[in-house]
């Protein structure tokens, strides 16, 4: 396709910027940070403006020394705290995710088998909460939650309990928190995997022997594989460094590395022992991004070993 | 080519003296049906898919269902398979009421029009799941797996994926894996429709030895009536959910019970004419469109009262066409002629089809097989000829 397409030099022209555009955002956007990031871990923390020590030293006679030091890795690996912090954010973020999966997949399943119109309708649903700022969702949050937020004051109302639950501050908020914010990005990639499943399947599964939980196993599972992996990444990884909702939801006890990210750079002003938490949570993401690459490449082969069939 | 190839007559005459194996189980009024449908309907809201069908199919059949799209072949198919339920009436199978038994209870497996082959499992896997899913032991499951796909000739390719395979391959893989478990009934969607020409012709073949060879009990559905004519012992014709006719192919392209059929199947000229005349089963009945009287055969079915609005149809193939006179003129001595000029002409080789105009402006369609090897043609445009046909080929319609 690309080779084709170099054929008219005009074409070729435009064909190159459009390729380079999108490496020149990742450069500007996404590199360059990265490596201002990188370049601050390696240096020592220091009172002054910028808080931390120059990467080379200028002497009179141009430069005098490079400065590097990997003190700000060996404190996060010495210091059981960020141990710890690591941990426990890859551990929230893998519940939330397989919160997400357990709760995203029966609703993608419904919408997929129901008539298109209703699908639309459906589908509009979960995209619509998505005109509402973030932030103020999470908000919005609080108050339903708080000690004397809505639901308690209802179940108090009821009189199914006489003392307001402990709904906000704790593990389960910002469970509750995550999920809701991040399950749309279950239910949509989920959506469009079992969308595009043929349903003779299903029946030849059930005509050759297989009850529905069968199929379900045996077909429909292995099937929506690809949509599973993309789901769980794009749940997985922002919530991860997931930082508004553990804010405003979490309790003091509630450990994840974009709370400690905030305390670093903003209340101790460690930037280069922010910078190095920094990169540590970007390597633990980039990992399983380029599995799920490998995966997708592994699958976009055998779809074209299908010879286009599909 | 048909194992069952029997005009209507002897077929009336051999009905009498019943065999213990009777080739022709359907006129044998004590053979146990493998398949019998009764007063099947089944209703989507305010539409009728299936209407009241009644059906007895017989052990060891290659029978047909033969509709256009929206005839309700598919919902019938659906409904043997047991992807749907009834309305009303029931299925049985082998004696067995069907109607509570889901489909993966049913000793029925379908080959589906799309293979529906699972993209994720091997050619093998996919021939071995219905076994998995019945429990059979796993030695079992490899000698009958491996078995079958010698059958199909797909044993060199048990190994790959669905995916990899080419349409002839994938339906071969398909059909291993609905016989494989030896149903008693397996239903074929469209068959032949995602095969090209060639390939389509050789498979027909094949799905009549393989049938032959196994003895299972095949119904194809289809909407390809060469499809059917080729394949099948009998055909159902469906219409808005209802039989129009069953019957052998014979029966149905030469005996079509009413103008629908006579039009559905194969190429029919339709005339339409009022009864002026019956005497010894002919009758005579004057038609409009061709301003002259006409002779037809009441062949076992009553004779229409005089003055009644008939068809009459004549294919075209039982149509004689010269440029010289045959012996008599007119209509009588059981035959019937007429005068027309060439009007469209079609050569296809082997035969030819000719448009000819009557006199009176009513277009009949010829066909002729090209029997003498000639460049030249021997009827051509704008000639003045003859037609004439037998009256035994006409076909008397009721309106």
């Amino acid at each position: 396709m690309i080779r084709r397409l170099q054929r008219g030099d005009g074409r070729r022209q435009w064909l190159r910027m459009a390729l380079v555009l999108p490496y020149l955002w990742l450069l500007l956007f996404f590199l360059a940070p990265f490596i201002i990031i990188f370049k601050i871990s390696l240096a020592d923390p220091l009172v002054a403006v910028p808080p931390f020590t120059a990467l080379i030293d200028w002497a009179a006679q141009g430069w005098d020394r490079i400065y590097v030091t990997l003190d700000n890795y060996l404190f996060l690996f010495e210091d059981r705290y960020y141990g710890v912090i690591f941990l426990s954010s890859i551990k929230l973020a893998a519940i939330s995710t397989m919160l997400c999966l357990l709760l995203g997949y029966p609703i993608a399943y419904f919408i997929a088998r129901q008539t298109p119109r209703r699908r639309n309708l459906l589908l509009l649903g979960i995209i619509l909460p998505f005109w509402i700022s973030f932030l103020l969702r999470v908000y919005a949050w609080i108050g339903l939650l708080n000690t004397h937020g809505v639901i308690n004051n209802f179940l108090l109302w009821l009189g199914l309990i006489d003392q307001p639950l402990a709904l906000i501050y704790n593990d389960f908020a910002v469970y509750l928190g995550i999920v809701y914010s991040y399950l749309p990005f279950m239910i949509l990639p989920l959506y469009a995997n079992l969308e595009k499943l043929d349903l003779d399947l299903h029946d030849a599964a059930a005509d050759l022997g297989a009850r529905n939980w069968q199929v379900f196993f045996d077909v429909t599972l292995p099937l929506s594989l690809p949509g599973i992996i993309a789901g769980c990444l794009l749940v997985f990884i922002p919530a991860i460094g997931e930082f508004i909702i553990p804010a405003l939801l979490g309790g003091s006890d509630t450990l994840m590395i974009g709370r400690a990210l905030w305390d670093e750079f903003f209340i101790n002003r460690d930037w280069p022992v922010a910078s190095a938490v920094s990169v540590v949570l970007l390597l633990i993401l980039v990992l399983p991004m380029m599995w799920f690459q490998k995966a997708q490449a592994q699958t976009d082969a055998g779809a074209e070993a299908q010879g286009g069939v599909v | 080519m048909k194992k069952h190839d029997k005009s209507l007559m002897t077929a009336t005459a051999q009905a009498s003296n019943q065999g213990a194996v009777h080739p022709e189980p359907w006129l044998n009024p004590d053979a146990r049906p493998m398949v019998e449908i009764r007063g099947l309907t089944k209703r989507y809201g305010d539409t009728v898919a299936v209407n009241r069908a009644d059906l007895k199919i017989y052990k060891g059949e290659l029978f047909s269902i033969l509709g256009a799209s929206g005839s309700g072949k598919s919902t019938l198919l659906r409904l043997l398979a047991g992807f749907e339920a009834p309305s009303e009436g029931s299925i049985l199978i082998d004696g067995v009421d069907m109607t509570a038994v889901p489909p993966y209870e049913r000793p029925v497996n379908i080959m589906f029009q799309s293979y529906a082959l699972f993209p994720h499992m091997t050619v093998e896997q996919n021939v071995a799941y219905g076994l998995k899913k019945e429990r059979v032991p796993g030695a079992q499951i490899r000698q009958r797996v491996g078995d079958i796909l010698e059958t199909v000739k797909m044993g060199h390719l048990a190994k790959r994926k669905p995916g990899t395979l080419s349409g002839g391959e994938s339906q071969r893989v398909a059909l291993a894996r609905a016989l494989v478990k030896q149903p008693k009934l397996l239903l074929l969607d469209e068959p032949l429709a995602a095969l090209d020409k060639k390939l389509r012709e050789h498979t027909q073949f094949e799905l009549m030895n393989l049938q032959d060879e196994l003895g299972i009990t095949f119904v194809v559905v289809t909407h390809d009536q060469e499809e059917a004519m080729i394949l099948s012992t009998r055909i159902a014709v469906m219409n808005h959910g209802r039989f129009e006719q069953i019957g052998t192919p014979s029966e149905i392209y030469e005996y079509p019970k009413n103008r629908f059929i006579a039009d559905f199947i194969g190429k029919a000229n339709l005339l339409q004419a009022e009864v002026t005349a019956v005497k010894n089963g002919i009758v005579t009945a004057f038609s409009e469109e061709l301003g002259a009287e006409l002779d037809a055969c009441a062949v076992g079915q009553q004779v229409p009262a005089m003055g009644s609005r008939v068809w009459i149809a004549v294919r075209p193939e039982k149509i004689f066409i010269s440029k010289e006179s045959p012996a008599e003129q007119g209509s009588g001595g059981g035959r019937t002629v007429f005068r027309g000029t060439v009007e469209g002409l079609g050569y296809f080789g082997n035969l030819s089809i000719y448009r000819v105009e009557l006199a009176s402006g009513k277009i009949l369609q010829v066909s002729a097989q090209n029997r003498v090897r000639t460049a030249r043609k021997t009827v051509e445009w704008d000639d003045q000829v003859f037609i004439s046909w037998d009256i035994r080929s006409t076909i008397l319609l009721e309106v």
